[in-house]
């Protein structure tokens, strides 16, 4: 046996979860446990009582909810990638989903607990960094929020505070007519953490302006980095590739990258600046197919 | 503490400690030595057993964790004493193995592929054997097998082609 031993609770409701999480004791929660469980068998973490979130079903959920469209933390990574509302109204999450992980991983990870691991390379935080989501948790009786941008401080490391748990993950939908995403990732093999990701949504006015535009690039430093003033540039425009490198690459002047054994700084920015644009271009032309309604 | 584990239709009532992986109690406790140990911690994909049908890795899994689940191991895979499943004969027949260690985990895979898409795609299958590591075959057979397999499951279901 390789994890460290840990005593193991499966509380029937969110309140007996807060209630231990508070009680202290070294306590972490398991949902899906395909982050934890391989951190764990290294003892990277050795936690001395895990709390299983799995089965409290009114975790697992998507819905509508006004401009957004709500996911509960424990809902697993498959179901998202089948799920017709987050393809309809969250096409960007839809699009990365088949780059986290194996479907074996997929089959038991969630989108809460993707989020909450906080792996700089990992493609449901920079989705959720690109789109501007809203992180929901309930610290003891209280409930509070946090944007995506605010939540990732660092590789592994969140706002999130101890004592809480992540319950609901709000995407903001766009309701304009014409939308298209993009994903570009490099990675050693098929599935392995990227080297460099970037992420774009795009809407398109009647004539083919850039009406609206979220980019985002990942796995480049320590969280993933919405480039909003890449964006905002691109907006009135129609996105043509060489003003889309100007504005990208104009936005990594000053990101100060990881730089590991796979992959130097250099290389990483480099890559995400091109990454970027094609995501941009895909957006871009996913979009203009898509005629006003 | 107590788990009720269902593996291949029969349920076992095990005392475990709460760190033993479903990898670990399926071999250790159950004998079901199909389920290998690779890497132990959810990159080389040997340990792949079937929960509800869904491939996932046993080792990035506490036993205490999959109580209530149909757990599928290679061992129940096989209609009868002495027979195959049509994806095992698909393997057997195009030599989809060499040294067989991922071979169980490949098989299962393919099987969980195939209950979802029965008509997958060659670029389909070569995405889902990817989460298994091969050291040997350089996966040509174990993608032609796979692909083999289905046409004949396509087949079973429809009788009127004379299959």
């Amino acid at each position: 046996m390789k994890p460290a031993p840990f005593e193991y609770a499966r509380p029937s409701d969110l309140g007996e979860v807060c209630a231990m999480l508070a009680a202290g004791d070294d306590a972490r929660i398991i949902a899906g446990g395909q982050s934890l469980v391989p951190l764990m068998a290294m003892r990277l973490a050795r936690p001395k009582r895990l709390i299983d979130i799995a089965r409290i079903s009114d975790l697992a959920f998507v819905r509508h909810d006004n401009d957004c469209v709500a996911i509960g933390a424990t809902t697993r990574q498959c179901v998202l990638e089948g799920d017709a509302i987050v393809r309809a109204a969250v096409p960007l999450l839809a699009k990365i989903m088949p780059f986290v992980g194996h479907a074996a991983i997929r089959s038991r990870g969630t989108i809460g607990g993707s989020l909450v691991n906080a792996d700089p390379a990992a493609e449901i935080p920079l989705a959720a960094v690109t789109l501007g989501a809203t992180l929901l948790y309930r610290d003891g009786a209280a409930s509070a929020e946090i944007a995506a941008a605010d939540f990732f401080v660092g590789p592994m490391m969140t706002a999130l505070p101890p004592t809480a748990c992540l319950t609901v993950v709000r995407f903001p939908v766009w309701r304009e007519p014409r939308i298209g995403v993009g994903f570009h990732e490099i990675s050693v093999r098929r599935s392995d953490f990227g080297l460099a990701a970037a992420a774009a949504q795009v809407a398109l006015d009647d004539s083919g302006f850039c009406r609206r535009v979220a980019l985002g690039i990942g796995a480049v430093t320590g969280r993933p980095l919405r480039l909003d003033k890449a964006a905002k540039a691109l907006e009135g425009t129609r996105a043509e590739e060489a003003l889309v490198r100007e504005v990208v690459l104009a936005a990594l002047a000053d990101v100060e990258p990881l730089s590991d054994l796979h992959a130097s700084g250099d290389y990483r920015c480099r890559a995400a600046a091109c990454l970027a644009v094609r995501a941009i271009s895909d957006a871009y032309r996913v979009a203009a197919g898509n005629h006003a309604r | 503490m107590r788990v009720d584990l269902t593996v291949n239709g029969e349920t076992h009532v095990l005392d475990l400690e709460p760190r033993m992986s479903l990898l670990d109690c399926l071999r250790e406790r159950l004998l079901l030595t199909g389920a290998h140990a690779g890497c132990e911690h959810g990159v080389c994909g040997v340990c792949t057993v079937l929960l509800d049908g869904a491939p996932v890795r046993s080792c990035l899994m506490f036993a205490v964790q999959a109580d209530g689940y149909e757990i599928t191991t290679i061992e129940g895979l096989a209609p009868g004493p002495g027979e195959l499943s049509p994806i095992q004969d698909a393997f057997c027949e195009t030599h989809a193995m060499q040294c067989g260690y991922c071979t169980p985990a490949m098989v299962l895979t393919a099987h969980a592929l195939l209950a979802g898409n029965p008509a997958p795609t060659g670029a389909q299958i070569v995405d889902a054997v990817s989460a298994n590591l091969c050291r040997c075959t350089g996966y040509a057979q174990i993608v032609e097998a796979i692909a083999l397999a289905a046409d004949r499951m396509r087949g079973l279901n429809r009788p009127e082609d004379g299959r």
